[in-house]
């Protein structure tokens, strides 16, 4: 089932630049007979943040579903055009979505711990993969809470309940959970706007500890927040109602917030709408 | 305060307000009376039960005092006629019946909420959540009915004998708590949180591994509540058990042995009974409510449980 970029477009040569992670080729998403999204084309560069900015309905969430197939378990929804990861199409026939999401992790922007223990929060992932052992298992959860910054608040009350930390914690440890299955990538659907400052903190100085492994696509309606952790920015736009949203401009953030160069991309920045 | 400036015309007299309407006297005896009036309702529900557990209380007490609780609540024989009361057969019979129908209708029960709640599309669903709600609708003479002239004989052809007995009671039985559990599992399942949800399929979690893993869990105690008060409504129930366990007051046997239980017995001698055996019935009677209430309270603390841990 190796579908890679070449078969699909024929003028596309599979880039030297082993530096792409994922490759977005002329993407439309349809919820039932919307258009949501039309013809994005994008690299996600490999241990890097990619920022997705723009408006609240512009389809920076729905793009980012698109990266671990959440968008299939909504009834009615239809992908067009080529997403790969590491030169796989995601979307050719046979791919177990299933397994997709154990190599792209995600973190929604309200905190969802499970309602168990913070000691089996961490273990979800491992034992789904059949993980059985309690000392693999223990050295999972301990070496993921360390990772995600959150060993020294919770090492001493593992049983306790996930839903029992504060919110900051609970983000964090949602991080844990997903880093549990060392995936490659970290999608994160506004990771920040649910909790207090200080965890926004913490939250932001792990991304910056995490890239060196992990490639992060953080959607953020925070431009502060984006220019601060990201390496590169994506702004979407969805210029008329009802109409599907677009990718305006791709770029190194430091270019697209000192020198954008779309007309929009500047409106945005400069807090013109929006 | 004195020294304050006053910058406006604020009345100095208190009591005197220019501008504010004041409440009319019409709305304060409407609002007064309609405040008693659901009092009153609320006190009618309480009375109702404090007066029938007055009244039972005091009309099956000679059998305590008289008979003695010992040869009632663990008498081996009942046998009213030669002055033997002991319920023990009896109330044996209520549980053998009431927890095999749990252990029959409970794995379909759940099995239908999650089917309700994590897997069935919108459309099955309208259909099929009437479908098992209307099964606590259907008055349980109907169910005693069906039991009788369908089962029955179904039950006869397996066990032998005529097929009154404890496994036609649990089928019927099991049938009529389903819609019970069922709904009140989905409740359960249904305050978790989408987020929850979301959280175990971008995990990589398949929908079994999400509903045994993460749903089920989380929805235990609702759960075990369902299960509670499913076994009230088996233990209570009357009509349909009479119809089918064959209300013969010795101890279990067999499955396709007739049997008798509280409820079945008090309906059979309710009409001819009288003096101590009358009274005897009175003691079944608060025995069934003591079981009742501790059931209820048992939901009320797992419900303080759920909403402590949550």
């Amino acid at each position: 089932m190796s579908h890679t970029l070449a078969e699909h477009q024929p003028g596309f040569v599979p880039t030297a630049d082993a530096c792409v992670k994922i490759a977005v080729r002329g993407l439309d998403f349809f919820y039932g007979d919307f258009q949501a999204l039309t013809d994005i084309t994008c690299d996600i560069r490999d241990n890097s943040v990619t920022a997705f900015i723009g408006p609240s309905g512009c389809g920076k969430s729905t793009f980012l579903r698109c990266f671990n197939r959440m968008n299939d378990l909504i009834i009615g929804t239809k992908v067009e055009g080529l997403i790969t990861l590491d030169g796989q199409d995601i979307y050719a026939p046979g791919v177990d979505p299933v397994d997709l999401r154990r190599r792209i992790g995600m973190i929604f922007q309200q905190p969802n711990p499970f309602p168990m223990s913070i000691y089996d929060n961490v273990a979800y992932g491992p034992r789904l993969h059949g993980m059985k052992k309690k000392a693999d298992l223990d050295e999972v959860v301990e070496t993921s809470l360390k990772r995600a910054n959150l060993w020294k608040e919770v090492k001493d009350i593992l049983g306790r309940g996930g839903l029992t930390l504060s919110g900051g914690q609970q983000q964090r440890l949602c991080i844990a959970r997903v880093l549990a299955v060392q995936p490659d990538v970290l999608l994160m659907d506004e990771p920040c706007s649910a909790i207090d400052p200080t965890s926004v903190q913490k939250i932001e100085d792990l991304m910056a500890e995490l890239k060196s492994t992990v490639t992060i696509i953080i959607v953020t309606h925070n431009m502060q927040q984006a220019a601060r952790v990201s390496d590169e920015t994506a702004f979407f736009l969805q210029e008329v109602m009802g109409e599907p949203a677009m990718l305006v401009e791709f770029g190194r953030t430091a270019d697209i917030f000192t020198s954008p160069k779309d007309k929009r991309t500047e409106d945005y920045i400069t807090g013109r709408f929006g | 305060m004195a020294d304050e400036p006053r910058t406006n015309d604020m009345p100095s007299v208190r009591g005197e307000a220019n501008n504010l309407k004041l409440v009319s006297r019409a709305t304060y005896f409407k609002e007064a009376t309609l405040k008693n009036l659901f009092l009153l309702c609320a006190f009618m529900a309480v009375a109702g039960v404090a007066l029938i557990f007055v009244f039972v209380g005091y009309r099956g007490w000679p059998i305590f005092s008289e008979v003695g609780a010992g040869n009632f609540l663990f008498g081996m024989e009942w046998l009213p006629t030669k002055g033997l009361f002991g319920i023990l057969p009896l109330f044996v019979g209520s549980i053998v019946v009431t927890l095999g129908a749990l252990l029959l209708g409970t794995p379909v029960a759940v099995g239908a909420a999650v089917f309700l709640s994590e897997i069935a599309p919108p459309k099955i669903r309208s259909v099929v959540r009437p479908a098992v709600e209307l099964l606590a609708g259907v008055p349980s003479v109907v169910y005693g009915f069906f039991g009788l002239l369908i089962l029955r004989p179904i039950v006869a052809d397996l066990t032998g004998g005529l097929g009154f007995g404890p496994l036609t009671a649990w089928i019927i039985l099991a049938i009529m708590i389903i819609p019970t559990i069922a709904t009140l599992t989905e409740d359960a399942l249904q305050s978790i949180p989408d987020g929850v949800r979301e959280a175990s399929y971008a995990m990589g979690a398949t929908t079994w591994q999400t509903i045994s893993r993460v749903l089920l869990p989380a929805a235990k105690i609702g759960i075990v509540d369902a299960i509670i008060l499913g076994m009230g409504r088996a233990i209570g129930e009357t009509m349909a058990v009479l119809m089918v366990v064959g209300n013969a007051p010795g101890f279990f046997r067999g499955m396709g042995e007739p049997l008798s239980t509280l409820t079945s017995q008090i309906v059979m001698d309710m009409p001819y009974a009288s003096g101590m055996h009358r009274t005897a019935l009175f003691g079944m009677a608060i025995i069934l409510f003591l079981v009742s209430m501790g059931l209820v309270l048992t939901v009320r603390l797992l419900s303080r449980l759920r909403e402590e841990t949550s």
